[in-house]
């Protein structure tokens, strides 16, 4: 009997001790969620992160709208989110966000002989072709462009992705800015009116379909589309050049940007200047609140996304997103300076 | 402390829980109906009734209409059902009247395995398998000879309401099959051997003794198929095509409530969009408890029926 009094209580012992021990290490966990489209490279840099620094990055990929809910909701301790929120809703949320890692959409094709980059649109063939209005891939506003190729006399089929995506917002809101009639019809967002097509569930689900479905077209993460080898297509740039999108041309899109002027980095990288910009390119931003509770877990935060910005360029090349132009990193360091604060005091130095 | 005072505490103690346990299924359903009650309560108030008969479905404008969505969990289940059940009663009594002991063992291992299948695998299959085959072999002929009707229309995608609707086919012709086949193993041997005996056929003897011994319990075989028809979302949501329009062309893309539930309810984001998901969700329920309350009555109004002939 004594025994077993013995062990209980060390048993006790074991769990009280657990219970003050946990929180600590947990305190050094920092827990994020949101877009699905950095998940890879935010992965990427958190297990690094953690074999370097032992300290663990938690992030959940459930989508950019999921991101900006559990932040509000201060479920996490940072969210993710492929489109912008606007600078009046960040202040009224008390939140701040700055761009992390950027990336490209690209359109893809599914056409008997023609190979990635072959297919050639000009801006205005692909909102017609994705509002409805061309509906054969031989049509004339095609082929002028593609002397060179046999284009069938096949239907077109549109995939767009069935659930809210952050890649949807930054496709749509390049057909927005080119062309007026997709403007009337369908507009931007997350999840838009499609006049024609089918639905897929996420970049895997779209590229899925995209395989299947002869003289179908849809749009990708670049990552995604390079990654499986789907056949991309060429477009035309604000500048009147094509373009193939690489990281080279997403670069020149971020970098002609003016990011001085966005108003809590509200900036959407379509339809940039610049003779080699790729025209969809968007970044993705991370948010996070001014007023923060715990000092030295802001101070964790920070030092994680200053390690992401000075050693994850390399690793963002590799798994095909671009890094953030340097000036523009130096803008966000100073926004945390001044605009986060934990009890009064600015958390970063 | 005597016998039976001690016989009865324990069987009171046993009463309390079994109650309790049984409580706790009561007490989901309510909450669960609550929770879905709650949260639907904006998009009510915003869209009235006509919630239900508007097709439009445009979260950026705010507008928001179940019938594209009821209308495909309608059509897909019905194709389901008109397949599965006439497929799988047939199958049934191919097992246990006509086959050999020895082949109808290994059938019926081989349909309860598949009854076990979980839905994404039947998902993933109808993808990249059964969709090719839908499009370039099925549909195109299809719509060489029957093209004349409009639900035969328009450009061979392989995904759509039809593809929807036959992967649901496969899912519930196990369910429906080897629920019927335990039924009708269970019609006694010498219900049958007398109406052999008296110079049926096997036909009529199938069909007047073992269909009508068994047919409650058929209808219940078939209404778990149909509740699994009407609620399946993985393997729907990948071969559907997700699109929120009607159209009368089976091979068009479409989409039910659970497959619209899974694609849309991460990203969510305005307060009115959520509630008007969880109204979707209430439709539903709604739809399922329809159903289940019209076997019900069906059920035991064949009852009262069989009682009153008898």
């Amino acid at each position: 009997m004594r025994e077993v009094r013995k062990s209980i209580l060390a048993l006790a012992a074991v769990a009280v001790v657990g219970a003050l021990v946990l929180p600590a290490i947990a305190a050094t966990t920092l827990n994020g969620a949101g877009a699905t489209f950095p998940e890879p490279i935010y992965s990427v840099w958190m297990y690094k992160y953690n074999e370097i620094k032992g300290i663990r990055v938690n992030y959940q990929g459930i989508g950019s709208s999921g991101g900006q809910r559990q932040i509000k909701a201060k479920t996490v301790d940072f969210g993710g989110s492929d489109a912008p929120m606007k600078g009046p809703d960040l202040r009224e949320a008390g939140l701040i966000q700055f761009p992390m890692v950027i990336g490209g959409v690209v359109p893809i094709v599914n056409i008997k002989g023609v190979g990635p980059g072959e297919l050639k649109l000009t801006n205005e063939a692909l909102a017609a072709v994705f509002a409805g209005d061309i509906t054969f891939w031989d049509d004339e506003a095609i082929k002028a462009t593609n002397p060179e190729l046999e284009l069938p006399n096949e239907p077109i089929t549109i995939v767009h992705r069935a659930d809210g995506s952050g890649t949807t917002w930054i496709f749509t809101n390049f057909l927005d800015k080119v062309s007026p009639s997709w403007h009337e019809k369908a507009g931007f967002g997350k999840v838009v009116p499609w006049p024609v097509g089918v639905g897929a569930k996420g970049n895997p689900g779209v590229a899925a379909y995209v395989q299947r479905v002869n003289g179908s077209v849809g749009y990708v993460e670049f990552a995604f589309a390079k990654q499986n080898n789907l056949s991309h297509v060429t477009l035309k740039n604000k500048s009147g050049s094509w373009v193939q999108p690489t990281i080279e041309s997403f670069q020149a899109a971020a970098a002609s940007a003016d990011w001085e002027s966005a108003d809590g980095y509200y900036l959407v990288l379509t339809d940039q200047p610049g003779e080699g910009s790729w025209p969809i390119a968007g970044a993705t931003f991370v948010l996070i609140h001014r007023e923060q509770e715990d000092a030295a877990k802001v101070k964790a935060m920070f030092n994680f996304f200053d390690w992401c910005y000075d050693h994850g360029d390399e690793m963002a090349i590799e798994k095909d997103y671009v890094p953030v132009p340097e000036n523009v990193v130096e803008m966000v360091r100073n926004t945390w300076r001044t605009d986060v604060v934990s009890g009064g005091k600015a958390c970063y130095k | 402390m005597n016998e039976t005072t001690r016989q009865r505490r324990v069987d009171r103690a046993f009463r309390i829980l079994t109650a309790s346990c049984a409580l706790v299924v009561i007490v989901l359903m309510g909450g669960i109906l609550f929770e879905l009650l709650r949260n639907s309560g904006m998009s009510m108030k915003e869209f009235g009734f006509g919630f239900l008969t508007s097709d439009a479905w445009n979260p950026g404008a705010g507008e928001f209409g179940a019938a594209s969505s009821i209308f495909g969990t309608v059509v897909s289940t019905a194709i389901a059902m008109l397949l599965a059940v006439p497929l799988s009663l047939i199958i049934a009594i191919y097992l246990v009247e006509v086959a050999h002991p020895r082949v109808s063992k290994i059938v019926g291992g081989g349909i309860e395995l598949l009854a076990a299948v979980p839905s994404i695998i039947y998902g993933m299959w109808g993808l990249f398998v059964f969709a090719a085959l839908m499009q370039e072999h099925v549909q195109p002929w299809l719509g060489r000879w029957f093209g004349f009707l409009p639900l035969f229309q328009g450009p061979p995608m392989g995904i759509g309401m039809l593809t929807a609707g036959l992967i649901l086919t496969l899912m519930v012709l196990p369910f429906i099959t080897a629920v019927t086949r335990d039924v009708l193993q269970m019609v006694p041997p010498v219900l049958k051997e007398s109406a052999h005996g008296v110079g049926a056929t096997m036909w009529e003897a199938t069909r007047h003794i073992a269909l009508k011994y068994g047919r409650r319990g058929i209808v219940g075989a078939v209404f778990l198929g149909f509740g699994r028809a009407l609620g399946e979302t993985m393997a729907v949501t990948f071969v559907i095509g997700n699109s929120h329009r009607i159209s009368s062309s089976l091979f068009d893309a479409g989409n039910t409530i659970a497959s619209s539930l899974a694609n849309e309810f991460n990203e969510a984001s305005e307060p009115i969009y959520l509630s008007s998901l969880f109204e979707l969700a209430l439709v539903l329920f709604g739809l399922t408890l329809l159903f289940q309350t019209l076997a019900h009555f069906w059920v035991s109004r064949m009852q009262r029926q069989e009682a009153g002939s008898r």
